[in-house]
């Protein structure tokens, strides 16, 4: 053993994955962070950001109710989170209250009525945890029905991969040439739900809304193709979720919000010095120096 | 008793009626094109057009009335791809991470399998749709970094690509260089003779007299459709822009 008390490169990383939880937390946020990250770039480009938000929050008092039924949870959240899409649409085509304030109200009502049913049903479930993410304190069956969903949603996305582009770039091109939107709206609604219930685990409901936006974004700002924007918005997901996880257990400092808080940094990073749009154009930078 | 033979028209849409939520988009609307005829859709922002050819694309539902596409439904037309649209260069995000290739290769998307994989086959069309309009040294630019004018190709080369026999064009002319106008208009009389059939909306009458063997103009409903040389008169253009007066759409001189 080495006497000398700092961290070398070496043990800051392995020294975490003699641990047992550490080994799972990496691997299941990391899956997550690719699911979610995934699904980014499309949001970014459909301009679904609060659309997001919402589902995220939704999905509180799909989990509660589940938990206290002894059902999945994800069946839960994905009930109440496409069931918020459909009131936030029924109450914008009713009334006369504009779209994001529409939003804003029915995903906080039901965010409320989540917090309320903890505080009233007896059970072992830990408003921390829902609210906060416990990577670290991740259940065999939380893992399994993790892995499945995480699957079901890229499958799905992999599938409709072009369809859903080609939805979010012109879905009137794709409604013309008899390709069905309904059915692609609804997939991406889907797909948005599931997302958020396997990211509340990782980073808690608060913070999934940035999984699902940040690393579009960064991707975004670093590419003109879409398959690459999908690459990129993937990796720079999963890059975060192992820096968040690792600086977490070295400073002790709170896990999702570690992530998160990465991904801000990546997103910085590439708003500053992407080659094309960012402010300082490192490509240009680069070229000055030939 | 006999019928009038549906077939012989490539558009007929019937009293056709469009509302948003209670609000009246367009009623009555009745319009008729054969193959090879350009129609011009002439009307004020917020006239109908755009909800007109939402109603033909089916991309919004009619309330009322008929719309038959080759005597058919408007469904069974987007399954057989008989109606491409080309968008205005507004109504597209013009910084989607997307290049020309990719914009053209969707006008096959309805024609191919679920993964949309191309086969040989719509790799030629794109090819060739993309070398009509003049953009073969673009195949993999962005479209944000395109002019107007190539952006309004790129679209009309995957209506092309499409090979739909009927073509919906928003403003086709509408913040374009010359050169794209001229290669519209060649396209234009292209199409004609190979048959298809042409709707477009613009705001520039000097086009409308120019392309347009019909006119439909319209303010919520049909004010008048016909022949351009009978139906684009002053009297007409005036009551279709709510009482301004045609001088000062045309300027003094025309």
């Amino acid at each position: 053993m080495e006497p000398c008390s700092f961290l070398t490169l070496d043990s800051f990383i392995t020294d975490p994955l003699t641990h047992d939880f550490m080994r799972k937390a990496l691997l299941m946020s990391s899956l997550v962070a690719a699911v979610c990250g995934f699904l980014s770039s499309y949001l970014t480009l459909k301009g679904w950001a609060l659309m997001g938000d919402a589902v995220s929050h939704s999905v509180m008092p799909g989990v509660v109710v589940a938990y206290a039924l002894g059902l999945p949870f994800s069946l839960g959240a994905f009930i109440f989170g496409v069931g918020s899409v459909a009131l936030i649409g029924f109450i914008k085509q009713k009334s006369r209250v504009k779209e994001d304030t529409v939003i804003g109200l029915v995903f906080t009502g039901f965010f409320a009525l989540g917090i309320v049913l903890v505080s009233k049903i007896k059970s072992n479930i830990d408003l921390h945890s829902i609210l906060f993410g416990s990577p670290l304190g991740i259940s065999l069956s939380d893992v399994k029905q993790t892995i499945f969903i995480s699957l079901l949603v890229v499958i799905l996305l992999s599938i409709f991969r072009k369809d859903l582009m080609l939805y979010c770039f012109d879905p009137r091109h794709a409604k013309t040439v008899g390709i069905n939107v309904f059915f692609l709206h609804y997939l991406l609604l889907t797909c948005l739900s599931l997302a958020a219930v396997v990211g509340l685990q990782s980073v808690g409901i608060i913070l999934v809304v940035a999984m699902l936006i940040t690393p579009g974004a960064t991707a975004y700002l670093l590419t003109d193709k879409f398959d690459n924007m999908t690459v990129i918005s993937v990796l720079s997901a999963i890059i975060s979720s192992l820096i968040g996880i690792y600086v977490s257990f070295w400073f002790d400092l709170e896990t999702g919000g570690s992530i998160v808080l990465a991904q801000t940094f990546i997103f910085l990073f590439a708003f500053l010095f992407a080659p094309r749009y960012g402010i300082f154009k490192l490509k240009k930078l680069f070229a000055g120096y030939k | 008793m006999e019928s009038i033979n549906y077939q012989n028209f490539r558009i007929d849409a019937e009293n056709i009626c469009v509302d948003y939520n209670g609000k009246v988009a367009l009623y009555d609307a009745n319009l008729r094109l054969k193959p090879g005829q350009i129609c011009g859709l002439v009307g004020m922002n917020g006239a109908g057009k755009t909800t007109f050819f939402n109603a033909l694309t089916g991309f919004v539902n009619i309330s009322k009335g008929k719309i038959r596409i080759n005597g058919e439904s408007v469904r069974s037309a987007q399954k057989d791809q008989t109606i491409a649209y080309v968008p205005q260069n507004e109504g597209i995000d013009s910084q989607f991470p997307i290049n020309v290739w990719d914009v053209v290769m969707m006008g096959r998307y309805g024609s191919m399998n679920i993964f949309r994989c191309p086969r040989e086959s719509d790799v030629q069309a794109v090819k060739d749709a993309i070398e009509r309009v003049d953009l073969t040294d673009h195949l993999s630019t962005p479209i944000g970094n395109l002019s107007g004018g190539q952006r309004k190709r790129t679209f009309l080369a995957r209506a092309i690509a499409q090979r739909a026999s009927i073509l919906l064009l928003d403003e086709p002319f509408s913040g374009v260089d010359i050169r794209t106008e001229k290669l519209i208009s060649e396209l234009f009389i292209q199409f004609k003779n190979e048959g298809k059939t042409i709707l477009l909306s613009t705001h520039d009458m000097i086009h409308v007299r120019e392309f347009c063997d019909l006119v439909l103009l319209i303010n919520k409903t049909v004010v008048a459709y016909g022949e351009t040389s009978e139906v684009f008169t002053p009297e007409n253009i005036t009551t279709t822009f709510g009482g301004i007066s045609p001088d000062f759409l045309f300027g003094p001189e025309s």
